[in-house]
């Protein structure tokens, strides 16, 4: 086949696709009915019960009829339980921002002294070891209790949970830049904040940046089991609010679109990155 | 005179009438003061009595106020006698503290009056704008309700006494003013368990309820060790939330739930379950849900709560009654409150149901709605705290009761919803055939073969 790399590795991804999804449709073909059921006792249930069986697992048709009912309509609101998918993204979107914000406020500028002093990153480490492998579903309880507050629990536990690898990252980054810029810097006689701003902030940026990509990542996979968690208004909690509702295909719909938003903001991330980047 | 009649008025005798209750002077004016509204009704009451401490005699007032003049004379008795702070302190609904509310419910049947005084406008009937908020879970909506994101909440009713009692929570002063929903639940196992019927064939069972202070656990519980399972050996017994139920019962994590509706219902829809027994025939009339606030709540906006508990009991005695159960079905079953098809639903509060074993069944009181928060209820749940575990050593059954389950306040507002509510506010009953006196809660708590004190 000619063509360039880029549209072969395309057209591959197509056809996976394209496969993938024929496999799901024949995995999911309904079987023949089994049970003749009274028709007035059938009308009182599912199609699938109505034929003696359990519910299956819808088929792609079926999710792809939700996923366009989903898109046609993203941002309406008629109630406080009732919003478009849109709008729960939005939520979910602004939660993520805020928390992780935060927590780069913080990471960095403590980063840059924990990499700046061995004796505070040796004191501090064991803390961060032990605080960093915690899930946001175990932090949850403990936030709903004490900040009394659900909307601001979420935004902490995304916080708490995407703190970790910036701060690690930037005292890491901050750690390792070449001795003798900081030596030439020095016989310059820069003074200290002139040199953290001119001199070891570009070198660490490109690790910086690593560790701001990294947490984004961990930001926007807490914030589906975050809003499971307190309701209200996201995307997890529109997933939450599917299950209760046992509709598959709105689930899968909601699957779809997280991962395609992670998808941006990684992309996004990965773009300021190559903004700092540096050849030695 | 009737009761809603205006005694400032010179033509009207307070004694006579002529009207088809035979308490008016003519027909129309009878629609009249049955058209006015709830507040208004009471200020007529006041005035009238009123007036007739001050005229003792009929013609002496209407004399009068042929005389002075209607508004002269109402000034004049209002100068001497605040008849709208004594028609105030009557109806404890002078202006509302707060009008803009927030009530928490997670999206099951028992929480019917709450959900549909919205879309029905029971709310705004009583003054208020209220948003009902769906939620995630028993855990949520007591942390949300504790730091006063919602000013009131549907919850278990063993909830507000645990609360009260700081069993699994600190201790907060916690009030229950009105139950919800009586019967409702069921138990349900998985369609693979069709042959074994008998509870005990259950040995080894993975069975869930929502929450650790439910009635589904204290019930399914019970009701399992009178059939000699022991529910801490013999099975398991796990807290599930109710949306996950149905999903785990497909997975064969669970072979079954003591569960709320529309979860048992829907398990029959999507054919992984079938109901086994209603929670009805376990307790008929047991009390499931109920509408709890807290203490500080109740003090500090007491006429905000007044109109809340009365539109939630106006509520209650509309979905009380079998004719209206289909329309709130159609109310509630749509996507900003329960989210569940309405065929679910209905078959739920209408009682004619499918019951996953081919049987179209009809139950009437599958569920049904009644306010009247009887302290006896309490009094048994927390024996079976008690008996379980929950609640280590003595508890002043009466004195608890009597602070979480507000049954005078529920008393008085069902009596000016036109209900009737009951002159006691215990009462014995019997469940899966065994007395309760609730007079002797520890000899009842002595009397089971199967239990942790």
């Amino acid at each position: 086949m000619a063509g360039s790399p880029r549209l072969r590795s395309a057209v591959l991804s197509a056809v996976l696709l394209a496969g993938l999804i024929l496999v799901w449709h024949l995995a999911t073909l309904p079987a023949a009915g089994s049970q003749a059921v009274d028709p007035e006792y059938a009308k009182l249930l599912g199609a699938a019960a109505a034929q003696g069986q359990k519910s299956a697992f819808p088929t792609p048709a079926e999710v792809g009829a939700v996923l366009w009912r989903h898109l046609s309509n993203p941002f309406y609101v008629r109630g406080t339980n009732d919003m478009g998918i849109g709008v729960q993204m939005l939520h979910s979107i602004g939660r993520v921002m805020s928390g992780y914000l935060l927590a780069a406020l913080v990471a960095i500028p403590l980063g840059f002294l924990i990499g700046m002093s061995p004796l505070l990153y040796r004191a501090l480490d064991p803390f961060i070891q032990v605080l960093k492998p915690i899930s946001p579903l175990a932090w949850m309880p403990l936030a709903l209790y004490t900040i009394k507050d659900s909307a601001v629990s979420a935004i902490f536990v995304i916080f708490i949970c995407s703190i970790w690898p910036m701060l690690l990252n930037t005292a890491f980054g901050v750690a390792s830049v070449r001795r003798e810029w900081l030596n030439v810097a020095r016989t310059l006689e820069v003074g200290p904040l002139r040199t953290a701003y001119a001199v070891i902030l570009p070198a660490a940026a490109p690790t910086i940046m690593t560790g701001m990509r990294i947490s984004i990542g961990i930001a926007w996979l807490v914030i589906v089991a975050a809003e499971m968690l307190v309701g209200g208004t996201g995307i997890g909690y529109f997933v939450w609010n599917e299950w209760n509702n046992l509709s598959i295909p709105s689930i899968v719909t909601a699957i779809l679109l997280i991962g395609l938003v992670g998808m941006a903001l990684d992309l996004a991330l990965a773009r300021l990155a190559k903004l700092v980047t540096y050849a030695e | 005179m009737a009761t809603f009649d205006d005694p400032f008025d010179p033509a009207r005798r307070l004694t006579r009438a002529g009207c088809s209750c035979g308490r008016h002077a003519s027909e129309a004016e009878h629609d009249a003061a049955l058209a006015l509204d709830g507040e208004a009704r009471l200020a007529r009451v006041v005035e009238g009595a009123v007036m007739r401490a001050l005229f003792p005699h009929d013609a002496t007032r209407r004399a009068f106020l042929r005389t002075v003049g209607a508004s002269t004379a109402l000034a004049a008795v209002a100068a001497a006698l605040p008849l709208g702070f004594a028609a105030e302190a009557l109806a404890q609904g002078g202006p509302l503290e707060k009008k803009d509310l927030k009530v928490g419910f997670i999206p099951i049947t028992c929480a019917t009056p709450i959900i549909m005084a919205q879309p029905m406008g029971f709310y705004a009937k009583h003054g208020l704008n209220v948003d009902v908020v769906r939620t995630a879970g028993w855990a949520v909506i007591r942390d949300k309700t504790l730091n006063k994101e919602y000013d009131a909440a549907h919850m278990l009713s063993p909830m507000p006494l645990a609360i009260s009692l700081g069993a699994g929570s600190s201790p907060i002063p916690y009030t229950m003013p009105a139950v919800e929903n009586i019967n409702g639940q069921a138990i349900t196992l998985s369609v693979k368990h069709k042959d074994k019927r008998d509870p005990k064939q259950w040995k080894g069972f993975k069975l869930a309820v929502p929450f650790d202070y439910s009635m589904h656990n204290y019930l399914l519980r019970y009701f399992l060790a009178e059939h000699g399972i022991d529910p801490d050996t013999d099975v398991q017994i796990r807290a599930v939330p109710p949306p996950e139920m149905v999903a785990n019962l497909r997975a064969d994590n669970l072979d079954g739930f003591l569960a709320p509706d529309p979860v048992n219902q829907r398990a029959v829809y999507d054919g992984v379950g079938f109901i086994h027994t209603l929670s009805k025939s376990i307790w008929d009339g047991h009390p499931c849900c109920a509408f709890a606030a807290s203490k500080e709540f109740v003090t500090s906006m007491p006429n905000t709560y007044g109109a809340l508990l009365k539109a939630i009991i106006d509520a209650t005695a509309y979905a009380h009654a079998p004719e209206n159960r289909k329309q709130i079905a159609e109310a509630i079953a749509g996507q900003n409150y329960l989210n569940q098809p309405v065929t679910v639903v209905e078959q739920v509060l209408t009682g004619t149901f499918a019951d996953g074993l081919g049987n179209v069944v009809k139950e009437p009181n599958r569920i049904d709605f009644d306010p009247f928060p009887w302290q006896s209820f309490a009094v048994w749940i927390m024996t079976q705290m008690k008996r379980w575990g929950q609640v280590k050593g003595d508890i002043d059954y009466r004195k608890v009761a009597e602070e979480v389950f507000l049954a005078t306040d529920a008393a008085r507002l069902m009596e000016e919803n036109g209900l009737t509510p009951p002159e006691r506010t215990y009462k014995p009953f019997s469940i899966m055939g065994k007395e309760f006196d609730p007079a002797k809660p520890d000899e009842y708590l002595a009397g089971f073969a199967i239990r942790r004190v």
